[in-house]
């Protein structure tokens, strides 16, 4: 039980933590490590109400919440990179706004050219 | 009808949706894809409009609509569920949704640009109809997930430097609004063990502090992405900024997606915590967005801001509705403020579309949509003039449109629970919305020459024509239907 509560409060911890970092960073790379950091804060919550004691199974509908949470945060963290990197290009170019073809939802479709944007979206 | 029917209106979109991606694959080339790509668009948004025709034909007759699907029943499974009120917003959104389509066929002259459209819309589609037949909270955390990243991905289409900015923007926020709702749905399991939205309604009769807990984090996260002031802040440069198909789309069906969610919540789940103080916060925050939205509407400079801006306020008025059903004892009062309210949400959807696929043929017409430079528009587009004043007729809530109808049960609601303060500010948004409406249809009346033909461009100026007309002529003259839907009587005694 004392685990539990152990593991549910940091959950809350880290999403508060997450929601504190999200709002006062202007980085682009770390509002999305403030926003995985709240998300992972939730599943800590989620994995910690699964616990039915030591002698009985978890409870698995958290737990397939859970990895449904994880795939959502990846391809959400992705797509945000794809948009971040794309901005990045167009600041470097600085300037023409039309004829540019929009940014794809798949990072690794584009060969890395630098490595971390750091772009202001506030 | 068997409820079967129900996983069609999101299994068509979503097939849709990826043939799509196959057609682009097997053309090769993007210039011989993209006739096959509308074809496939149309054909998809054809049958998913039928789908939901058949939905809402079914509730009408025999009420609610379930499917647990796969046979796996509440606590474990997940389920689809049809209503009034999500047949209702399921109609409305797919009409928008086909008149979006036509539009957009016409609408992107390069064809990578149809290329990247198709695939991202249907799934917005598919997202949409799949949060609006949601039954339970995780599904709905899911769909809500999927429109958000599809609403961004499309926001971002011209890939302009502002558009990618602002989506980006919308993108983040959006994310964090979706996991405080997580996280309140986490509370909720924690207390009663399911997610289904009618066995928790059940289990919530004596309120404790995780459910104001759960209530206040939920809601915060959708006022979020339905842009309730003062969260409203990343609205109008992403909608202003994004193609004329996806602003429609934005402003009249994924913000409403939000809106309805907080709709069910505090309706079906929290009505117990629904008390007259705290509805009376969501009322005051509308109040603020109908008076700093219209302002803003009234300074803009472009005819796209101008809309999104419009979009804050109009959200704002769904929200004065909370106070009064608060206030509001069971019974045909009662109702008659939940159809009002419904009846308000419709018809924005359809007069911004309208509004919004218009501004766009006039922006691409003009080479922009500078408001001030807008002489000559009657004459040139007067087919999309006229959506954009019969769109306005609608926003300002002139008779016969719909939200006339919504806004006067509104106030007769405010003044049967004394709260008369909703009247002046449902007067000031009124006297406003009709200053930026005329703003606008001022400058497209300036003098010219005489119009050479109505429609200049049929593709996109009858479905814009289509919606706005709805929203007025068939939300306004004939709203007695929707009373039936909802499961009221009809009509009422308004």
């Amino acid at each position: 039980m004392t685990a539990q509560f152990l593991y549910g409060g940091t959950g809350m911890l880290l999403f508060v933590l997450g929601i504190w970092s999200f709002l006062v960073h202007e980085p682009l790379v770390r509002k999305l490590i403030a926003l995985n950091i709240m998300g992972g804060g939730v599943f800590h919550v989620l994995i910690a109400i699964a616990y039915r004691g030591d002698d009985t199974a978890p409870d698995p509908v958290p737990h397939a919440l859970v990895l449904t949470g994880i795939v959502v945060a990846v391809s959400a963290t992705a797509l945000a990179l794809a948009l971040g990197r794309r901005l990045d290009e167009l600041k470097l170019r600085d300037g023409p706004d039309a004829d540019s073809p929009a940014p794809q939802a798949d990072p690794s479709a584009r060969p890395d050219k630098r490595a971390g944007g750091h772009v202001d979206v506030a | 009808m068997s409820p079967e029917v129900l996983a069609f209106a999101v299994a068509v979109p979503l097939l849709g949706a990826l043939l799509a991606v196959i057609a682009v694959a097997r053309r090769g080339s993007e210039t011989a894809a993209s006739p096959l790509l509308n074809r496939v668009g149309l054909v998809t948004a054809t049958l998913t409009t039928l789908v939901i025709a058949a939905v809402t034909a079914s509730v009408w007759q025999r009420g609610t609509l379930r499917l647990e699907i796969g046979g796996w029943g509440a606590p474990l499974g997940i389920a689809l569920q049809a209503d009034g009120l999500s047949a209702a917003m399921c109609v409305m959104a797919n009409l928008v949704a086909l008149g979006i389509s036509v539009y957009a066929t016409g609408y992107f002259k390069s064809p990578d640009k149809a290329l990247q459209f198709w695939p991202l819309w249907l799934l917005l589609w598919a997202a949409l109809n799949g949060l609006f037949l949601a039954a339970d909270l995780f599904n709905l955390y899911v769909m809500l997930e999927l429109l958000g990243l599809t609403a961004a991905a499309l926001g971002a289409l011209t890939g302009s430097r502002d558009a990618v900015s602002a989506n980006l923007r919308y993108l983040l926020v959006g994310l964090l609004g979706s996991m405080t709702y997580l996280l309140g749905v986490a509370l909720l399991y924690t207390a009663y063990g399911s997610m289904d939205i009618g066995l928790l309604g059940d289990a919530l009769q004596t309120p404790d502090p995780i459910d104001a807990t759960a209530l206040v984090l939920m809601t915060a996260g959708l006022a979020l992405k339905a842009a309730l002031f003062p969260l409203h802040f990343w609205l109008p440069p992403a909608h202003a900024n994004a193609p004329a198909p996806v602003s429609a789309a934005l402003s009249a069906l994924v913000v409403k997606a939000a809106f309805y969610l907080i709709l069910r919540l505090w309706l079906d789940l929290f009505a117990p915590l629904a008390t007259p103080g705290a509805s009376q916060v969501l009322g005051l925050l509308g109040a603020s967005a109908i008076v700093w939205g219209s302002w803003r509407a009234l300074r803009a400079e472009r005819l796209k801001l101008l809309a999104a801006y419009s979009t804050v306020a109009q959200i704002g008025y769904l929200f004065l509705f909370f106070p009064l059903l608060a206030a509001m004892p069971d019974g045909p009062g009662r109702d008659n403020l939940i159809a009002a309210l419904v009846l308000m949400a419709l018809s924005h959807g359809f007069a911004k579309s309208g509004l919004f696929l218009a501004a766009g043929l006039v922006q691409q017409h003009a080479g922009h949509d500078r408001i001030d430079e807008l002489g000559g528009t009657a004459q040139t587009l007067p087919a999309a003039t006229f959506a954009i004043a019969l769109a306005g007729s609608s926003l300002i809530g002139l008779p016969p449109s719909g939200s006339f109808i919504g806004k006067w049960l509104l106030m007769q609601g405010a003044l049967e629970t004394g709260q008369w303060w909703w009247v002046v500010v449902a007067v000031i948004g009124t006297l406003l919305a009709g200053a930026y409406v005329f703003r606008v249809l001022s400058h497209a009346f300036g003098l010219e020459p005489t119009p050479i033909r109505f429609i200049t461009d049929a593709r996109a100026e009858v479905p814009a024509l289509m919606l706005a007309l709805i929203s007025v002529a068939a939300l306004g003259l004939a709203a007695g239907p929707l009373w039936t839907l909802l499961g009221f009587d009809a009509g009422g005694d308004a």
